[in-house]
């Protein structure tokens, strides 16, 4: 413990603009896998475990992307658009078959893609471990905000996931898509009934929650390393971001996730040798003191 | 109910003559086989994240094997290598050092296992009297300590305590002419990380007493986001940082500590960078990163080296790691240790080994030596340099000196109480 070291960085503005985006940094990244992880158990009433997968396959396919045509932009765009084709065909070819199945049926369902997709990634990019590089574009001096250090990458990465949740937000809730979204999670029978395709609507959703991920991916490719199974340190922090946030909230699947990118960012400067055991131990508190999450609604 | 043996031939009988006829006919050719080729095992890691400990050290084994059979094998008898891929799990690397020789009929292993693996060989090794050479474990402690010492057991791989000592007074000559005097450490957080980073200190500490450890961190291993350690290390304001990361840990370290301007702010050690696995993936590798020799092809500056590198890149299109010279060198012991022996036969070999020095292209002058007191290498090229961005990415490396080492290996061996 260094409580110290924390106490002096509160009172310094260096120190505090630096750590917090840098929890900002982690928690945006987490945010992105955990709301489409969050999204797909809300609507489809599904663990998506293999949601990891996504977000590796965004990786690489940002990666390739930029190799290929040297343009940061299409490389975001196909590990977005990429990830979101796969999770329409992922969905509709095999997730769709275990929707009424017991929840050990579609955990080995997805456990078994989580193996084949990293073994996939393997026989096409390699066991070996890549790198994207930064973007020439990007490869500035960081800047200096009073005094604290923020890498303008970081700032895009920050936007980019907060216009994602911004539009995710307004379009649930606002758009006509959005009300068909939020009644087919409410009651799929009477929604159907109604002459709506909800295979569509699942299709559609898992499209999106797996592009939100690829998004991640492909934000982080050019600062992580790229290996097969890359995905699964990312769904087990994803997971503790839902669960302290609410299973199928979006707002709390932001919350949860600042706030273990907060308690990262900070963690390691007070508690440098129990920064893992913290974010565990607020998720036990939170989970104690309201088992349903911080923004879940009580059990149906 | 008692049964009764019935008089005449019984099934078991039956079955029992048939087996033996079928072994009596299948036997010479058995006897043959034995007598002509020779069965190495390897137990290596050739699937999950560390693969390419376990593909590049059997593409340098396989080099060298095709070399020796050229020649017309060990004493007579073509080496037919068996790889066997562990997966990282000690117990199945014992499990399949076991069945290596027990069922597969290998003769010798060459043991391919990370640290942790390699301990578990080890006492297959001890327990089935076979001759082993561990190929990849760099802990110090497998050869160091006298527990460990059995007299068929060899390692063929630069050392921890070797690596900390050329490094730290390295460390400590820059540190001295630069005045960098507060130093940062970041290291995976296992048994490697923390050993590797507590020995540097210890001697960096040594060789300039004025040098204060002002900020400690220990990520996770294969953690992906180092975001808050590097900003920690940023507020700390060190003039130095040493680091152990290795492989795509490293390599993503160094891309986000780029985005925060982190090597232009101070003198950073890195012991694992110059290795092509990591120096060839980095897209922006920042020059002047202080760094140990891994591999690399134009350290020591030979043509014997050079070459090898060489045709190892020519064979399978990617340079060799450290993993792969010391596994090439490991079959170059073998080969001189059965000539001197002039026999496959294990303890004979091993005998032959033990004080063996032999002629090695990543011998510091040309040779290395199998130590006969605690049977591991020495006197293979050590060194630190700093980086390029591009080839050959460590331009001038800085040769360790093995006098040095000896003296204070046996002072530390003297204080661990091994000797």
């Amino acid at each position: 413990m260094d409580l110290d070291a924390l106490a002096s960085c509160f009172a310094s503005p260096a120190c505090l603009v630096t750590q917090t985006t840098s929890g900002l940094i982690i928690g945006m990244l987490l945010f992105l896998v955990a709301v489409g992880l969050t999204l797909i158990f809300g609507v489809l009433k599904v663990v998506n475990f293999s949601h990891g997968a996504f977000y590796m396959f965004g990786a690489y396919f940002a990666m390739t992307a930029y190799q290929v045509t040297g343009s940061f932009a299409l490389a975001m765009l196909c590990g977005a658009g990429g990830t979101a084709i796969l999770g329409l065909i992922f969905e509709r070819a095999f997730m769709s078959r275990v929707y009424g199945a017991d929840v050990l049926m579609q955990l080995l369902v997805c456990y078994a893609f989580v193996l084949i997709f990293d073994d996939v990634v393997r026989m096409i990019w390699g066991p070996e471990f890549k790198s994207m590089g930064m973007p020439a574009a990007f490869q500035v001096a960081p800047l200096f905000i009073a005094g604290g250090v923020v890498p303008p990458y970081y700032l895009l990465l920050i936007g980019v996931a907060l216009a994602a949740a911004v539009i995710l937000g307004l379009g649930l809730a606002r758009t006509r898509i959005g009300k068909v979204i939020r009644a087919a999670a409410h009651n799929p029978g009477m929604v159907s009934a109604l002459g709506i395709n909800t295979g569509l609507i699942y299709g559609g959703v898992f499209a999106l929650g797996g592009m939100l991920a690829g998004l991640a991916g492909a934000l982080a490719a050019p600062v992580r390393s790229l290996t097969p199974g890359m995905g699964f340190s990312v769904l087990i922090e994803s997971f503790i971001v839902t669960v302290i946030g609410g299973m199928g909230s979006i707002l709390g699947a932001l919350i949860g996730a600042l706030l273990i990118g907060l308690i990262r960012s900070f963690g390691s400067l007070g508690f440098p040798l129990f920064t893992e055991g913290l974010m565990y131990l607020f998720m036990v508190i939170v989970l104690v003191s309201r088992p349903t999450g911080l923004f879940g609604k009580e059990a149906a | 109910m008692k049964r009764t043996r019935k008089p005449g031939v019984s099934r078991r009988t039956t079955l029992a003559l048939m087996g033996a006829g079928a072994a009596t006919l299948a036997a010479p050719w058995v006897a043959r086989a034995q007598a002509k080729t020779i069965k190495i095992g390897m137990p290596t890691i050739l699937s999950g994240r560390v693969a390419q400990l376990g593909t590049s050290s059997r593409n340098a084994v396989l080099l060298e094997v095709e070399k020796v059979n050229a020649a017309g094998g060990l004493a007579g008898r073509p080496i037919e290598m068996v790889i066997r891929d562990s997966k990282g799990q000690p117990q199945e690397a014992a499990r399949i050092a076991r069945e290596l020789v027990n069922t597969d009929g290998c003769e010798m292993l060459l043991d391919g296992e990370a640290s942790s693996g390699s301990f578990a060989v080890h006492e297959v090794a001890r327990d089935l009297g076979v001759l082993c050479i561990h190929t990849c474990s760099e802990a110090s402690s497998l050869t160091a300590d006298p527990k460990q010492h059995i007299p068929n057991a060899f390692r063929c791989v630069r050392q921890g305590i070797h690596d900390s000592i050329v490094g730290a007074s390295y460390a400590a000559g820059i540190a001295k002419t630069k005045g960098l005097k507060k130093w940062a450490t970041c290291s995976p957080d296992y048994a490697y990380g923390r050993d590797t980073t507590g020995e540097f200190v210890l001697y960096l500490k040594k060789f300039a007493p004025d040098v204060e450890i002002i900020s400690e961190s220990w990520p996770k291993l294969f953690q992906p986001d180092y975001t808050d350690v590097i900003t920690k290390i940023l507020q700390a304001k060190p003039q130095a940082l040493y680091s152990c990361l290795w492989g795509g840990d490293l390599t993503s370290y160094i891309d986000q500590a780029n985005i925060y301007a982190m090597f232009t702010q101070m003198e950073v050690f890195a012991v694992n960078m110059a290795d092509y696995t990591a120096l060839t993936v980095v897209k922006n590798l920042p020059k002047g990163i202080h760094s140990g020799d891994r591999y690399i092809k134009t350290f020591p500056a030979t043509p014997e080296n050079a070459a090898w590198g060489d045709a190892y890149k020519a064979k399978y299109n990617e340079y060799p790691t450290n993993w792969s010279w010391q596994n090439a060198t490991a079959v170059m012991f073998l080969n001189e240790a059965v000539k001197k022996a002039g026999s496959t036969d294990g303890k004979k070999v091993a005998e032959a080994l033990t004080g063996l020095t032999i002629k090695c292209p990543f011998g510091a002058d040309g040779t290395v030596t199998m130590r006969a007191d605690d049977h591991t290498l020495v006197g293979y090229a050590i060194g630190w340099g700093t980086t390029i961005p591009q080839e050959p990415y460590v331009p001038d490396v800085k040769a360790g000196d093995w006098k040095t080492i000896f003296e204070l290996e046996a002072e530390w061996k003297k204080s661990k109480g091994y000797t």
